[in-house]
């Protein structure tokens, strides 16, 4: 049973790309559509009360440590953090000014909940690795997520992750890759083709689940999943449209690395709005 | 008593053979040391500790970048990884990785560079790493050390483990005359003063502390020179430095590495700064080494007690 319903977090993460949004605008520069497109999973990730954490004690030594692998997506993460608990909501105005907590792309432990630096790419899932290999060395319950970009998988770091992550049998480490299809230069098919990204992870010895990344129902049975997958690690294809929600930013890759200016975000916010109230619920189809 | 006594027999030994015995001994002491290797156990002498701690070993393959990033992520729960390959490609394959991961992460990682210098002699230039300490020294929050002899590695290896932060350790892999002894003291970021003179000032590092030493004996009639072991590059020991040069007025730097950014560049830049004298720098001088044993290639490119006396008599 979880302690709210979908329909709660559906509306939890409409508000969250509302946030996001508002951020990105006011930094006037940042990556606006991996977080948008990912705003679901993340929601179902902390509030659908698959991870263990404390707001009150955000080092505990037993959480979930949940590792931002793909740094860029951080708006997104700074705004679930901040509704969760684990810092006020006031900061998130402060993103990418000068003297803020909420650093361009995360640094270790500027924030609670905030585990590791990232932004150079590849770097997020060996230390997701190491920690999930120290876990194991030292009998710990607690696991590892590991989040990351499809784009970020052109990086040469990233295999020998995986082939490390298999050897050791990390199954204590979920991998989850947001499956959105663009980088900054393009498609990812026409950058530098990935597909089929699922038999790829396979030949790695990952446990792969694919699944829809608008899909709470779905994102949460995978991450159920791979808990009770004993033998290695879980990667989790989650299958996602850029931009999510706002129109004229959804599969569009302009809008990986670019915040929108004011006039798109009142427009974003709208549609976003809009979505919120129909009839009262959301409706994704 | 803190010096070998008879410099000219003074026994041969590896530094990585120190390193290697050093890193056991940290590993008994303290149950958080893991050692991570890429596929050069033998060669970095990690297979001790192999044997000694298997549970705590971690073999990662030809794969560097990875190698230091899981160092990170096991220092964020406590352990204090050590992560072993050659110089050229740790740090030189992943320094991108040393500089995020684990130093702007401020993770307590200790990263040892192997074989560093021309002590991949034979193998060429590809693997003779002469460009280490320049790309280490830049990186903010990190602690940049070489040991000058097998005594002094082993004892690095155990001050490393004691000294929260991270650390980079270049060695070099062929037996060199060792110059310290079992109870020379060691601490990291005092630089030690070998040799007491008042004419000309050598600041050296690594094997080159050595050469520097033999190069003082062989001028004592005529040139009164100070030999100062530089093991800490990064935090340099300006006040000893200063000191010394305050006093000799005329320096002399020496290291088995680019004198572009090295030991050299760090003195220089220091004593620009505080306390301008003439600064001559032995080492390698902006070129790739080649094939060949390390004693010839360090007599062709110039990092020789000879080199060392050349560069003194320039400034007397």
């Amino acid at each position: 049973m979880l302690p709210v319903s979908m329909d709660d977090l559906a509306e939890k993460a409409n508000l969250l790309r509302a946030e996001v949004v508002k951020m990105l605008v006011n930094a006037g520069t940042g990556h606006s559509a991996g977080p948008l497109g990912s705003a679901d999973f993340w929601t179902m990730l902390y509030f659908g009360g698959l991870i263990n954490y404390k707001v009150d004690d955000p080092w505990w030594e037993e959480r979930d440590r949940v590792v931002l692998s793909a740094g860029h997506y951080c708006p997104i993460l700074y705004a679930v953090l901040a509704e969760a608990g684990f810092f006020p909501k006031s900061l998130l105005a402060t993103l990418r000014q000068l003297g803020s907590k909420l650093q361009g792309h995360p640094v270790a432990r500027s924030l609670p909940g905030i585990e590791t630096s990232s932004g150079p790419l590849g770097q997020g899932i060996s230390q997701a690795v190491g920690m999930a290999l120290a876990a194991k060395m030292d009998s710990k319950k607690w696991r590892v997520v590991c989040f990351m970009g499809d784009g970020e998988q052109d990086e040469g770091q990233v295999w020998e992750a995986y082939l490390c992550a298999a050897k050791y049998h990390l199954s204590n480490l979920t991998i989850v890759v947001d499956r959105n299809n663009i980088q900054i230069d393009g498609h990812t098919e026409e950058v530098m083709p990935l597909d089929s990204l699922s038999e790829k992870l396979a030949a790695f010895n990952l446990n792969v689940i694919e699944v829809d990344g608008h899909n709470l129902e779905e994102i949460a049975a995978a991450l159920t999943r791979a808990k009770v997958i004993f033998e290695k690690p879980t990667a989790i294809i989650l299958r996602t449209i850029p931009g999510k929600d706002v129109d004229f930013m959804e599969n569009e890759p302009a809008w990986h690395g670019k915040a929108p200016g004011v006039g798109e975000a009142v427009e974003a916010l709208s549609e976003l709005r809009k979505i919120r109230t129909l009839g009262g619920r959301i409706s994704n189809d | 008593m803190f010096l070998i006594e008879d410099l000219k027999n003074s026994p041969m030994m590896a530094m990585r053979d120190g390193y290697g015995e050093g890193v056991v001994e940290a590993g008994k002491r303290n149950g958080m040391v893991v050692v991570l290797v890429a596929d050069l156990t033998e060669s970095t002498r990690t297979d001790l500790f192999k044997t000694e701690f298997p549970e705590r070993f971690f073999e990662m393959g030809i794969s560097e970048q990875n190698m230091m990033g899981v160092a990170a992520g096991m220092a964020y729960s406590g352990k204090v990884p050590f992560v072993n390959s050659y110089a050229c490609f740790n740090p030189g394959r992943n320094w991108e990785q040393m500089r995020l991961s684990v130093c702007l992460s401020g993770n307590n990682v200790k990263v040892i560079g192997g074989h560093a210098g021309f002590g991949n002699g034979t193998d060429g230039g590809n693997q003779q790493m002469f460009e280490d300490i320049a790309l280490t020294r830049v990186l903010p929050h990190l602690t940049v050390v070489v040991p000058a002899d097998y005594e002094q590695a082993k004892k690095m290896a155990l001050a490393m483990a004691d000294f929260f932060g991270p650390v980079y350790m270049r060695m070099t892999k062929p037996k060199r005359p060792t110059v310290t002894t079992v109870g020379t003291p060691l601490t990291i970021g005092r630089a030690q003063v070998l040799r007491s003179g008042k004419d000309v000032s050598v600041f050296a590092c690594g094997v080159m502390v050595y050469e520097a030493l033999v190069a003082a004996e062989e001028v004592a009639s005529e040139i009164d020179v100070e030999v100062i072991n530089v093991h800490t590059i990064k935090p340099l020991d300006k006040e000893t430095i200063i000191a010394s040069a305050r006093k000799t007025k005329k320096v002399v730097t020496a290291e088995e590495h680019s004198i572009i950014g090295g030991l050299g560049g760090a003195i220089a830049e220091l004593l620009a700064e505080e306390y301008p004298v003439r600064v001559k720098r032995v080492g390698m001088r902006d070129k790739f080494g080649e094939t060949g044993e390390p004693d010839e290639l360090l007599v062709k490119y110039g990092m020789t007690k000879e080199a060392i006396i050349g560069k003194i008599k320039e400034l007397v």
